[in-house]
């Protein structure tokens, strides 16, 4: 574990130090902070939308900051040959594999902390209201699904050599599994066997990543999600995590490395 | 004198990622031991497979068939590496870190305890001259700074065995002698040295047994003093001779 803490360090480290990541990181607390003091017209509607654009935004910028965060933590490490004097130092791959994991993650959630912080202040003090709990839990289960796309990208940054082909492809296959996994059922109740039961088997199988987007809960302050509905879901996301991090393992624990 | 490195039966086959190529073999059937404390020069050409000899003692890459154990453990548990020093061909290091930090990291790593973290840290760094650019982002250093970066990192965990994969390549005749010197130094501390090099007057220097790699396969091994004697020329001369090289006239 301490292993892996130290490659964690390493990785929010070098996050930090990267200027692309401020550009997004302080464009999107720009926007938000600007859109969020909007009032237009004493409408709520209109507060209701504008809040709805800007928490898209966050979700938009926390999933670019995650993708090409993961992407290119192993690629990198190998194309810059920094891997070698690393793992001839007693550390396992799979150490390496989770504190990547886990620094990604960890940044993912700090940002994620910084953007709703913004927001948060920001639509509290015009609105007078403050549904802390609200905010809470819709920022717990965005961390939660963050880990779940970051352990996946972490998966394609092995099978892929080349960075942009795994982030495009992981954008593509989340934006798919987050738009189009929810109705997979439905379609499948119209067709016939055997299609009928693979599009099941896939519905089963991918991560529902839906589960997350819970941003209804700030905008139209809907009531709180049950605690034990919320300990299932990040149940759920773990139970991903840990696969898609055993399956980077599984390929990168005996790959050679020249 | 206790055996340190050995390595038996080894063999490391490539799959040529050119149609028609077939298999390549990098190394084989490679037998070698090293004792404690000597120094031990690995010889070769350019593709001889003494990088990727390396390469397996640290894990990087399987062998194909044979085993090689380090400290009596086999190569692939991350236990062979806890009494290692590494120093890569090529600087290799966190550009956007600096030494100390990149030190630090590397340390915790080792399980180096905090009490003695920055006793180690320091000490590194006075051995490589690098206390005044501690602070400085590595990407800023120079080629032979950056090399120092790496002896540095590679002695960090005051290692019994130091693996060093061309160390003087690429340095100013100051960096070279340098380097020599840290080597001198670590033999007479008893330390162990596996290095390779190109370098065969300096070869002849500092160590006191080599082999020769050609196309995979040990053609010699021995003590300099003992080769020296038996061919009756420099090693240079034992190297060319061995690997078949006919001066054009």
């Amino acid at each position: 574990m301490n292993n892996a803490i130290a490659v964690a360090g390493i990785v929010i480290k070098e996050l930090y130090r990267r200027k692309d990541f401020y550009v997004l990181f302080i464009l999107t607390a720009l926007i938000t902070l600007v859109m969020g003091s909007f009032k237009l017209f004493n409408d709520e509607k209109i507060v209701r939308y504008i809040k709805e654009i800007c928490l898209l935004l966050i979700w938009l910028s926390s999933l670019v900051i995650a993708i090409t965060t993961a992407a290119r933590q192993i690629p990198a490490e190998r194309e810059q040959r920094t891997i070698f004097p690393l793992l001839a130092k007693p550390i396992t791959r799979g150490q390496l594999i989770f504190g990547k994991f886990l620094g990604c993650w960890i940044a993912c959630g700090l940002a994620l902390v910084v953007f709703y912080l913004f927001f948060g202040l920001i639509s509290g003090a015009r609105e007078h209201h403050w549904p802390l709990l609200n905010y809470f839990q819709a920022l717990w289960l965005h961390w939660i699904f963050l880990g779940v796309v970051t352990a996946f990208v972490l998966l394609g940054s092995v099978v892929f050599t080349a960075v942009s082909s795994n982030a495009t492809i992981s954008f593509i296959v989340i934006a798919g599994i987050l738009f189009v996994a929810r109705h997979l059922n439905k379609i499948a109740l119209q067709m016939a066997e055997p299609g009928r039961s693979i599009l099941y088997a896939i519905y089963f199988a991918v991560p529902h990543l839906e589960f997350y987007d819970v941003r209804d809960l700030i905008i139209h302050e809907l009531p709180l999600i049950s605690w034990k509905i919320l300990g299932l879901a990040t149940l759920y996301g773990m139970a991903y995590v840990v696969f898609f991090l055993f399956g980077t393992w599984l390929i990168f624990r005996r790959k050679s490395l020249n | 004198m206790s055996t340190i490195l050995e390595i038996k039966n080894l063999r490391v086959e490539y799959r040529s990622r050119e149609v028609g190529q077939g298999v390549k073999i990098a190394v084989d059937g490679l037998n070698l031991n090293v004792q404690a404390g000597e120094v031990f020069g690995f010889l070769g050409p350019n593709g001889a497979g003494k990088t990727t000899t390396m390469n397996v003692l640290l894990g990087f890459v399987n062998a194909t068939s044979g085993s090689a154990w380090i400290f009596g453990a086999d190569v692939r548990q991350p236990i062979a590496r806890q009494r290692i020093g590494y120093l890569p061909e090529l600087t290799y290091y966190y550009k956007f870190l600096n030494t100390e930090e990149l030190l630090r990291f590397y340390a915790k790593i080792f399980r180096i305890p905090r009490s003695q973290r920055e006793a180690r840290i320091n000490a590194a760094l006075k051995l490589v001259e690098l206390e005044s650019a501690r602070k400085r982002l590595i990407k800023t250093y120079s080629k032979g700074m950056q090399q120092r970066v790496g002896l540095a990192q590679a002695l960090i965990n005051n290692p019994d065995l130091l693996i060093l994969d061309e160390p003087t390549s690429g340095l100013d005749p100051i960096g070279r002698m340098k380097v020599r010197e840290i080597i001198q130094r670590l033999k007479n501390e008893g330390k162990t040295v596996f290095f390779s090099s190109h370098e065969l007057g300096e070869v002849e220097t500092v160590c006191d047994r080599v082999a020769i790699l050609n196309q995979g396969r040990l053609k010699v091994e021995g003590r300099v003093h003992d080769l020296v004697e038996k061919y009756q020329c420099n090693l240079e001369q034992i190297f060319l001779k061995i690997i078949g090289y006919e001066a054009q006239a």
